[in-house]
């Protein structure tokens, strides 16, 4: 099979970010919309036919997928051995499932936001950005190596940075982008340091496992792997929002809400999951335990973003924490899986690397719809606070329906897609320990309540009125225009559509050894999680929905410690605060730059000044009497005469 | 004559035709001829020195020749390129031709030092006699004083004295050192290849000698290199620089550093080079975290750049003593990257000081609206400066921590990640700067008058973006290019050093 | 015949008494008479070496006339710059001539 075409799918964008970016000045804003939409369009066609033309090239004699690889050449060769810097497209299931996951959304965004960003400053430079972010994110997701993969890793980075700080000439978007990217990097260290370790004891940086190079000193494999993966692991936890790296995240929602629904919703906030899952048979192999550590670490992750998420009344702040809880929820799935008893890697033992993908497809489709319907209401109301909202079920109807969607999939109702995609992470908890099982089921509950206290919050509740009636008195408060709903009603229908049509198909696309498996809902699981669910959307419903809530009141009253540290986030971005400025530039940077200053500048201007002090000393030889001089001479003479004689 | 002796004539002709030329527009059009010529020369040079490697020349070094200079101490002037020198004769001829646009107004006695400079710059890396080298070396270093104390700005007459008094001690040290090679190793040659390969007379130095010259000459250029504690004449000194000069100091001066530890210093000694690369690369490793710490509190954008060149360098020397191809591929990749980053970083900070007279980030805010092309192209080096992917920082610092990292000892290893923590703190400052200054509502009304890039800045900004983009989307030309004038050296290196007691 | 310890006798006193001169003496013009003596001393010294010790050759001789055409025209030049000194300081006594100290 030929996939040539493929290098269309980075190269598109990449052209359009070059146009727009060297251009746009040039530009109406329409052209430059039109641009980027009909580029990422194209890419977007492309990616469905690949898929198409991928899954339906039929399984290999051994019953997968094969890896197809269309491009790989030596970008950087390294001199050493088999360590080379490769640049390549590589397609296996979870890539293509990726390339379709991006460009949908991306699209989607593309679209959105010609109404969104409409008559914005800098509209082609947004444009730029987002196309450069899609070239990344999809470099990212088709690496041959974990080199390139780094690579494209930085470049979303810095992509996430620049769409954050959108918004530059405003204090919070410039200190929230530059917090995002310093976090992020500071776990890509920890990611690069991994790359150094993994390269150096296996000799290659291929994702291809089972061709690895000359395998030096492995007597330590069982210390060694295992470190360079968690080490890997930590910049995934940077980029994927885990704790305690995770304070970037809520900051991020600074940027424009499309952006928030693209980057920080549906794709680059899941590259550590990909990554995780990219190097899946490494960790399953020659690092369960650690494996496990991770799936603690997803767990502790969720439960601590849902109990912030509960306490927010800025709504983006709500869909950002409940981002973190559902990638942890990935997360969590991924690190479950346990080797199997025949083969390492089997489906059974291996459910949640399914779980993980079909939770990561299904969370992206329905955040982003989340997402972008909290970006038609903010659009309506001008404010990202709950306070200002409430009631906004009349004004904003589709908006109100496809949240509600999206707001029944995330919680866990049947038959939604987040119903099946979290019932197959439970139901991998529960096959590993059924203490990670009821935690997750606890997780989700939550979920429920805090995803419905935000709905009720926003669209019944207690509306503001002055502060509509203000609104309207300037202009409209209503249903935003079609080119924004167009999309959330697009993103609506696979959330609606992709779950009970899947189940059977996802399994048999994406698994962890590439064959077919076949899903099957566990039916204890399934209903205890709809009944829990359930109970949490009727008690969100009894508190929230009514127009005056003196249930939250008195809880909020009962509990006022409690509600502060949530709402405060339980104070993680303080303790942070208080590390780099008191410690890192008080007690590090600060004395070193005055040690550089007075030391060891000092010791130089010390060396100078001692040498003009030495010259000041013998200046007073040089009298400027002839005679003295000659005294001097002559008696220098008269002894070297003697000297002569003896 | 060797027709590498034309990036000394061209030179020298540009200080003829400034002597004679009357007026601002002759003198323009004096720096620009030239310096185009000095960059079609350093062009086709790399061209040609490509298509005769391809063509099967392996060589260690092109296009050599000697003239007899001074018989009776063996001086000679000796050229010859191989692809390191190639690689530092086409980034100094990039950072001179831009440099020269970057100085338009100046005048004609500053473009005759600074011509000057060029000339020791050029002629510096195309000789391989000992003793030419440090003439031009020392001929490049002389008129910084003048450039710094006449042209410069703020406390001019300390710095200039400072750095050349630094850079003086630096090369009595030098001299020593060379000395002590010479008459190691018989007395009979300056030559670098003669002395390595202990052909005409030379033969192998002594290793107690080398104990006592390896140390002398590493420090020597180290000292230009800014080796920590060697290092602090570069934050004064690119402070009160004018725009090209920190620009032709950071980007090619500082290079000289590098390259002569390499040239010079290790590969001369190899055994020495290899017991005490220990203690070096802990000085450097220092410099690489040191500097980056300490530019994170500055307040004055010079000083910020100056500081984080102190850290880039010092991963230069860092991967030169790790011994091996890709550390040292990588190093000469950083310097070229450097040079090229901190060039445009200088030219874009003197563009925005000479329009806003300060160079305080406390000072400045919201630059992005009031000069765009400026501050875009200000983001884009101080992206490049922290590492984005597709710019040449990336290549660079890449293949020197991979190469780094391979070394067989965990120590090493342990300091490489040592020194790949300056990546973060490296956005740090970086990130810092550039929110102060660029991003936010000016609150200054004098600034809100200030008019963006006029084309003549423009132009060597945009010159110096596409060469670092060039090298960072397409590091395998540059890569192959540098790795070939690496790998002789590397492995003269470690053979020397791996026969124990060779020469008895 | 005389001997040569005479000659060297009578050089010898001249020359310490130059050297004296030089040494003590204030006006900068019998500091020069003083080093006239010294040169004198030795022109004395030349001649007679070679009168006595290498009659054959005459270098001694030619030396001692080099020495008294040199010595002519310093004195010249002494003098002229004394003479410039007095014009500009009304004095020249060498405890004032201190400015080129340093």
């Amino acid at each position: 099979m030929d996939y040539q075409y493929t290098l269309l799918i980075l190269l598109l964008p990449f052209l359009s970010f070059l146009v727009l970016g060297l251009f746009g000045k040039w530009m109406s804003h329409k052209v430059a919309g039109i641009i980027g939409t009909v580029s990422i369009g194209v890419v977007a066609c492309l990616a469905f036919y690949t898929a198409y033309a991928y899954f339906g090239a039929g399984r290999d004699a051994d019953g997968t997928f094969a890896t197809e690889l269309p491009y790989n050449f030596t970008w950087l060769p390294f001199y050493i051995g088999n360590l080379h810097f490769d640049m390549g497209i590589m397609l296996d299931p979870i890539t293509v499932m990726m390339l379709i996951v991006i460009t949908t959304v991306s699209l989607m965004v593309h679209i959105y936001s010609f109404g969104y960003m409409h008559g914005e400053r800098g509209f082609q430079r947004y444009y730029a950005f987002l196309s450069l972010f899609t070239m990344s994110m999809l470099g990212l997701v088709v690496a041959t190596n974990i080199f390139q993969m780094y690579m494209f890793w930085e470049l979303v980075g810095v992509c996430s940075y620049l769409l954050i700080g959108f918004y530059y000439t405003t204090a919070p978007a410039v200190s929230a982008s530059k917090k995002a990217f310093i976090v992020t990097r500071f776990a890509d260290l920890g990611f690069l340091v991994g790359i150094l370790i993994y390269g150096f004891y296996t000799g290659t940086f291929s994702f291809d496992f089972t061709v690895s190079g000359s395998v030096r000193e492995f007597a330590g494999a069982s210390f060694i792997l295992p470190t360079a993966l968690f080490l890997m692991f930590i910049g995934g936890a940077g980029k994927s929002a885990m704790f305690p790296l995770h304070i970037w995240l809520p900051d991020a929602m600074e940027g424009p809400t499309p952006v928030s629904a693209l980057i920080h919703a549906a794709t680059m906030v899941v590259a550590g999951v990909f990554q995780v899952a990219r190097l899946f048979p490494l960790w399953i192999t020659y690092a369960p335990e650690t494996l496990h550590v991770v799936a603690w670490i997803g767990a502790f992750t969720a439960f601590y973003a849902a109990a912030v998420a509960c306490a927010q009344s800025d709504i983006k702040r709500v869909l950002a924490f409940s981002t973190i809880s559902q990638i942890a929820f990935m997360m969590v799935a991924l690190g479950v899986c346990i080797p199997g008893e025949h083969a390492i890697i089997d489906n059974h033992g291996s459910l949640g690397y399914m779980a993980s993908m079909y939770h990561l497809f299904t969370h992206a489709m329905f955040k982003a719809t989340l997402f972008l319907c909290a970006g038609c209401i903010i659009h309506a109301v001008h404010s990202n606070e709950m306070s200002m909202m409430g009631g906004m079920r009349k004004y904003m109807p589709v908006t109100n329906i496809t949240f509600l969607i999206a707001t029944l999939a995330i919680s866990g109702i049947p038959p939604f897609s987040g119903f099946f995609s979290k019932d197959e992470i439970l139901a991998a908890s529960f096959q590993y320990s059924p203490l990670m099982g009821w935690v997750m089921t606890g997780i989700a509950a939550m979920t429920a309540f805090y995803m419905f206290r935000v709905y009720y919050g926003i669209f019944w509740g207690t509306e503001n009125k002055e502060y509509h009636e203000e609104i309207k008195a300037h202009g409209h408060l209503g249903e935003a225009p079609l080119v924004m709903t167009l999309p959330l009603i697009l993103l609506t229908i696979i959330t609606i559509f992709v779950g009970w049509t899947l189940p059977g198909t996802f399994g048999s696309y994406v698994s962890a050894t590439g064959q077919a498996y076949v899903i099957h809902l566990d039916p204890k699981i399934a209903i205890t999680s709809v009944v829990i669910a359930v109970a949490s959307i009727l008690l969100a419903t009894w508190i929230y929905a009514r127009s005056s809530q003196p249930v939250a009141e008195r809880m909020k009253a009962a509990f006022p410690r409690l509600h502060e540290w949530a709402y405060r986030r339980f104070y993680i971005d303080e303790i942070y605060q208080f590390i780099t400025h008191r410690i890192i530039f008080a007690y590090i940077s600060r004395p070193l730059a005055w040690f550089d200053r007075h030391i060891v500048d000092g010791a130089l201007n010390g060396l100078a000044s001692g040498a003009n002090g030495i010259g000041e000393r013998i200046r007073p030889l040089q009298s400027g009497r002839v005679q003295q001089y000659a005294y001097v001479f002559f008696l220098g003479a008269v002894v070297l005469f003697f000297i002569m004689i003896i | 004559m060797n027709f590498l002796s034309i990036f000394v004539f061209i030179p020298l002709l540009m200080l003829l035709g400034l002597w004679l030329v009357k007026g601002q527009k002759g003198i323009r059009a004096v720096m620009v001829i030239g310096s185009t010529a000095l960059l079609a020369s350093a062009i086709c040079l790399t061209v040609q020195f490509l298509a005769d490697r391809a063509a099967g020349n392996t060589a260690e070094m092109l296009y050599t020749a000697s003239f007899s200079w001074f018989e009776p101490l063996h001086i000679y002037y000796s050229v010859g390129v191989d692809g390191i020198s190639v690689a530092m004769l086409l980034l100094s001829g990039i950072i001179v031709f831009t440099g020269t646009f970057v100085s338009w107004d100046m005048c004609k006695e500053y473009f005759l030092w600074f011509t000057l400079l060029s000339l020791g710059v050029f002629g510096f890396f195309i000789s391989i006699d000992m003793f030419t080298m440090f003439m031009f070396y020392e001929v490049a270093l002389i008129p910084m004083y003048l450039l710094i104390g006449v042209w410069g700005t703020g406390k001019k007459e300390y710095s200039a004295m400072k750095l050349t008094l630094m850079l003086m001690g630096g090369s009595a040290f030098l001299m020593c050192g060379i000395f002590g090679i010479f008459y190691g190793a018989g007395g009979q040659t300056m030559n670098i290849l003669d002395i390595a390969n202990l052909q005409n007379g030379a033969h192998a130095i002594d290793i107690s000698q080398q104990y006592i010259w390896f140390p002398m000459t590493f420090v020597g250029f180290g000292v230009l290199g800014a080796l920590f504690p060697f290092h602090t004449w570069s934050p004064d000194g690119h402070a009160s620089a004018p725009t090209a000069v920190s620009m032709l100091h950071a980007g090619v001066l500082m290079k000289l550093g590098g390259y002569g530890c390499f040239r010079i210093a290790m590969y001369l000694m190899p055994q020495a080079a290899n017991e005490l690369a220990w203690i070096f690369l802990i000085l450097t490793g220092i410099s690489v975290v040191y500097g980056a710490f300490s530019a994170c509190v500055q307040t004055d954008m010079k000083y910020i750049n100056a500081y984080s060149s102190v850290s880039h360098c010092g991963l230069v020397l860092f991967a030169l003593l790790m011994i091996n191809q890709t550390a040292a591929t990588g190093a000469v990749i950083q310097m070229l990257s450097h040079g090229l980053m901190t060039a445009l970083f200088f030219a874009l900070i003197g563009m925005i000081y000479g329009r806003t007279h300060t160079r305080d980030i406390r000072e400045l805010n919201g630059l992005m609206r009031i000069m765009p092309f400026l501050s875009v192209c200000y983001v884009i080096a101080g992206l490049g400066n922290l590492g984005l992917p597709g710019l040449s920082g990336f290549v660079a610092e890449m293949t020197i921590f991979v190469g780094s990292f391979q070394h067989e000892e965990t120590f090493y290893r342990v300091l490489t990640i040592a020194a790949c923590s300056s990546i973060v703190i490296t956005a740090v400052y970086i990130l810092r700067m550039v929110g102060k200054i660029l991003f936010g509502t000016c609150t200054n009304e004098h600034h809100l008058k200030l008019t963006d890039a006029t084309l003549v800045e423009r132009f060597p900004v945009i010159v110096l973006i596409c060469c670092i983009a060039g090298i960072g989307l397409a590091p395998f030309f540059v890569s192959d290019l540098v790795n070939g004038g690496v790998t002789p050296i590397i492995e003269h290196i470690g053979y020397v050093a791996s026969k124990s007691n060779p020469f008895l | 015949m005389i001997q040569i310890e005479y000659f060297l006798i009578v050089a010898a006193v001249m020359m310490f008494a130059g050297i004296f001169g030089f040494l003590t003496r204030r006006s900068t013009l019998a500091i020069l008479l003083s080093i006239e003596l010294m040169l004198n001393a030795t022109d004395i010294n030349f001649a007679v070496f070679n009168r006595l010790m290498y009659p054959a050759g005459h270098e001694g001789y030619f030396f001692s006339l080099f020495s008294i055409a040199i010595s002519a025209a310093e004195s010249a030049i002494a003098i002229a710059i004394m003479i410039n000194i007095y014009r500009q300081m009304k004095d020249i006594s060498i405890d004032k001539l201190q400015k080129l100290k340093w």
